[in-house]
């Protein structure tokens, strides 16, 4: 039953990734690309129409994490604490510069959100990818110091980053060099991703350039992968050990590589769902191969005196797990038909669809 | 260590609050656009069309509040209360989750739908999508307080030696006595300031001389939905409240009714009176005799405990703060009726639209249901006080272990400031939205 509820919260997470990815991924192009005030206007729209309903994943996501494995959710969220609550404050920031550009048309109102939109969403991109790598490498469970203990063994609490700035000390931090490299493997991928949803959805005068954009990106993620597939066995040595065990689980790393090789072809590719669905396989392939390595730990410890937190040291009681499963497994089929009902309503470009007013 | 709780508290009490500024509206206005556009499927006068998808835009404008200021609210479960998150999320988890499943996903899927799909869809679909945004702005409301009920009245758990609190039964999540009486109050007083904000609406058109015709539609829609609604809420729902605090947090009952001493047969209802914490008694009190135990007991001469019934650390934390509230939301809510059955009088004589002076006073109110809302709710959570998990887990065993109060501080400074800006930014839209009107623009 955990390992069930492990697979679906997993799903849930992938989903907002890839949904909410898109619009993070739309507002760094936004940033960098968006020159013109249509293209401008028109890029935002298409993050726009879709943050909320894509932002509802992540408060799926954190219901079932509380519902299913509450001491892994106290002890992450109470852990980390500072950045968290960075993030929630970035992800307002970025709502209300998408809310609020076009409520004025004034030009240097429109730039004050259109740089919330932008700013924001490159942080968060950066964060998600901190996050997942802060996950990889462990935290000092129980604040472990000289062999003393300061708290309960599942309990932590993580400073931003520490002088050393590395992940192999006693008590490494938030950001240090590692989790800055799967920060910016984060950053290049949404911005992947948010160039080929532009594409996807909108006539803006920039769409052939980002096809360039893309290519150019490609090969620094390239490079980034190679490069943290080496500092990964650095920071955490067993992290190969359940592919040679379960040999199957290579098709989630191989999902990724699809991903990465295919977009080397972006401009050969005709149908620009095509090119979306290749970056989305990144998303997928590269979360879903970094739980694949770590299960069934959930939170590595670094110090030896406190287990990592597993799925079975967390997990709420197995009567209300398989509750849940049954009220899960309603909600995903209600779900599906909602979303196959939006997908017909709501499919194709965007440039001609009324905003708000 | 007092200063952690202290922190922890008011920055879930601060950031609660604001949140829920926009859930009252969003809940009860989904209600009346049902309304509004099942008038028109069933007349077909275009006015009810236009009217119901104006109101969709601010309902709109508030639900994109709702959200953002929303995520805060589930993950400062763990991120503030850490401990009680690892305790009862076993059970409380349960209902959140479901929140998630059940309601946002139907809520944002068919928001979007309705606002941008009328053309693509066809009137009765786009009233089924309407119908079906106030289904999931309304279970939202029923998960909530089901998680609030479980708190207040703990039902269906079992605890383990480790002091994990593990659900033993599911259904009794959902026929929890708390949870039914709660839900139909707060969901009567979300329709009560929805009412009072279409209302308020209203009366500016008329009293401005811009679209009279909506700013009439508006009044009578409001005035009709805030009268219903403002009766229900205080009875029956008010009434089954009222009398389960005094079935199962006797001690929170004395508290909020301002009963210090208990009396000798019938216990009197406060009307005016402040709590004087030193002399345990009432300054300059107005009380009629006898009333409050009919009330409660339907017999005039039962005896109610007073707080000189409880040992101290049984009555809630803070007396003043949750006799204030209640009796706030009381007083509130009878001049709402009062307010309400007036303008319906005037509206019955064909006088209503011109009586400048109740349509200023129906402007102005607006603030107030929301004041009367939030009051209920502090109400609530003082009167649980010194619990999280009413008479099994106290609010100090609740907290992160490792968050220090510095760190909250810092954070609850933050939420202050951003909130500001949102809020500002809020009004800024709503005034826009509103200053517009739902008449069509010409192109």
């Amino acid at each position: 039953m955990e390992i069930f509820w492990y697979i679906i919260i997993g799903i849930v997470l992938t989903m907002f990734f890839v949904l909410d990815g898109y619009d993070f991924g739309t507002g760094i192009i936004h940033l960098f690309f968006a020159k013109k005030e249509k293209d401008k206007e028109v890029i935002a729209k298409s993050a726009g129409l879709f943050w909320d309903s894509n932002e509802v994943w992540l408060v799926a996501a954190g219901g079932m994490l509380f519902m299913a494995f509450p001491t892994f959710y106290a002890s992450v969220f109470s852990g980390f604490y500072l950045p968290l609550i960075i993030v929630l404050w970035l992800i307002i920031f970025r709502a209300i510069g998408l809310e609020f550009r076009g409520q004025f048309k004034y030009q240097m109102w429109k730039d004050i959100w259109d740089t919330s939109f932008g700013v924001s969403s490159l942080l968060l991109a950066l964060f998600f990818g901190i996050a997942l790598g802060n996950i990889v490498r462990g935290v000092n469970l129980g604040g472990v110091e000289n062999g003393i203990s300061a708290h309960e063994g599942h309990y932590f609490f993580l400073p931003l980053w520490n002088s050393s700035f590395s992940p192999l000390t006693e008590n490494p931090g938030v950001i240090d060099w590692f989790t800055i490299v799967i920060g910016l493997i984060s950053v290049v991928t949404l911005a992947i991703h948010g160039a080929n949803w532009v594409v996807l959805k909108t006539n803006s005068s920039i769409n052939k350039k980002l096809k360039g954009v893309v290519f150019k990106l490609n090969i620094t993620l390239s490079v980034l992968t190679v490069f943290s597939l080496f500092v990964w066995q650095i920071v955490n040595p067993n992290s190969l050990d359940n592919f040679i065990d379960k040999p199957y689980l290579m098709v989630f790393p191989m999902l990724y590589f699809t991903g990465l090789i295919g977009l080397f072809f972006i401009k050969k590719i005709k149908k620009d769902s095509h090119a979306f669905m290749l970056s989305t396989l990144l998303i997928v392939g590269g979360i879903t191969s970094s739980l694949a390595s770590l299960f069934p730990v959930i939170l590595p410890s670094v110090n030896d005196i406190h287990e990592d937190l597993t799925i079975y040291n967390t997990a709420a009681s197995e009567y209300g797990l398989s509750i849940a499963l049954t009220w899960g497994i309603v909600g995903f089929i209600l779900l599906f038909v909602y979303m196959i009902i939006q997908k017909r309503l709501m499919g194709g470009k965007i440039d001609k669809m009324d905003y708000g007013h | 260590m007092e200063d952690m709780i202290f922190y922890d508290r008011l920055q879930f009490a601060f950031t609660i609050t604001f949140h829920y500024i926009f859930p009252q509206l969003t809940m009860g206005l989904s209600l009346l656009i049902v309304f509004l556009k099942g008038k028109y499927l069933l007349s077909k006068i275009e006015k009810y069309n236009n009217a119901a998808k104006f109101l969709m835009k601010i309902f709109a404008i508030n639900f994109t509040m709702g959200v953002v200021t929303g995520i805060p609210m589930e993950f400062q479960f763990g991120t503030n209360w850490a401990k009680f998150s690892e305790l009862t999320g076993g059970i409380i988890g349960q209902t959140l989750a479901m929140e998630g499943m059940f309601s946002f996903f139907l809520e944002s899927s068919f928001l979007a739908l309705f606002i941008f799909g009328e053309k693509l869809m066809g009137q009765k679909l786009h009233f089924l999508t309407g119908f079906l945004v106030f289904l999931g702005s309304w279970a939202s409301g029923w998960f909530i307080l089901a998680t609030n009920a479980w708190m207040q009245h703990p039902v269906g758990y079992e605890i383990l030696e480790n002091g994990k609190f593990v659900l033993e039964n599911f259904g009794a999540l959902f026929t929890n006595p708390w949870l039914l009486p709660a839900f139909l109050h707060n969901q009567m007083a979300s329709v009560v300031t929805s009412s009072f904000v279409v209302a308020s609406i209203g009366a500016f058109y008329i009293l401005r001389n811009k679209q009279v015709e909506y700013g009439k539609l508006f009044l009578k829609t409001g005035v009709i939905f805030g009268l219903i609604s403002s009766v229900l809420v205080a009875f029956p729902t008010g009434d089954w409240n009222a009398k389960n605090v005094a079935k199962y947090q006797p001690a929170s009952f004395a508290a909020m009714e301002g009963i210090f001493e208990t009396e000798e047969a019938g216990a009197e209802i406060v009307l005016v009176g402040q709590p004087n914490m030193v002399e345990k008694k009432l300054d300059n009190k107005i009380a009629v005799p006898n009333i409050l135990s009919f009330l409660t007991h339907q017999d005039w001469d039962k005896q109610i405990p007073g707080m000189d019934q409880f040992k101290e650390e049984e009555l809630p934390s803070n007396i003043p703060a949750l006799y204030y509230s209640y009796h706030i939301m009381v007083g509130l809510g009878t001049i709402f009726i009062g307010v309400m059955v007036l303008a319906l009088f005037l509206l019955w004589r064909k006088k209503l639209y011109n009586f400048k002076p109740l349509l200023w006073f129906i402007m102005f109110l607006v603030p107030f249901p929301y004041i009367a809302n939030i009051t209920g709710w502090y109400t609530a959570e003082l009167g649980r006080q010194p619990y999280l998990v009413y008479g099994l887990l106290k609010t100090s065993d609740g907290i992160s272990p490792t968050v220090s109060s510095g760190n909250t501080l810092f954070t609850l400074l933050g939420f202050v400031a951003l909130y500001m800006l949102l809020g500002l930014l809020f009004l800024v839209l709503v005034g826009k939205t509103i200053n517009q009107g739902p008449k069509p623009q010409t192109h």
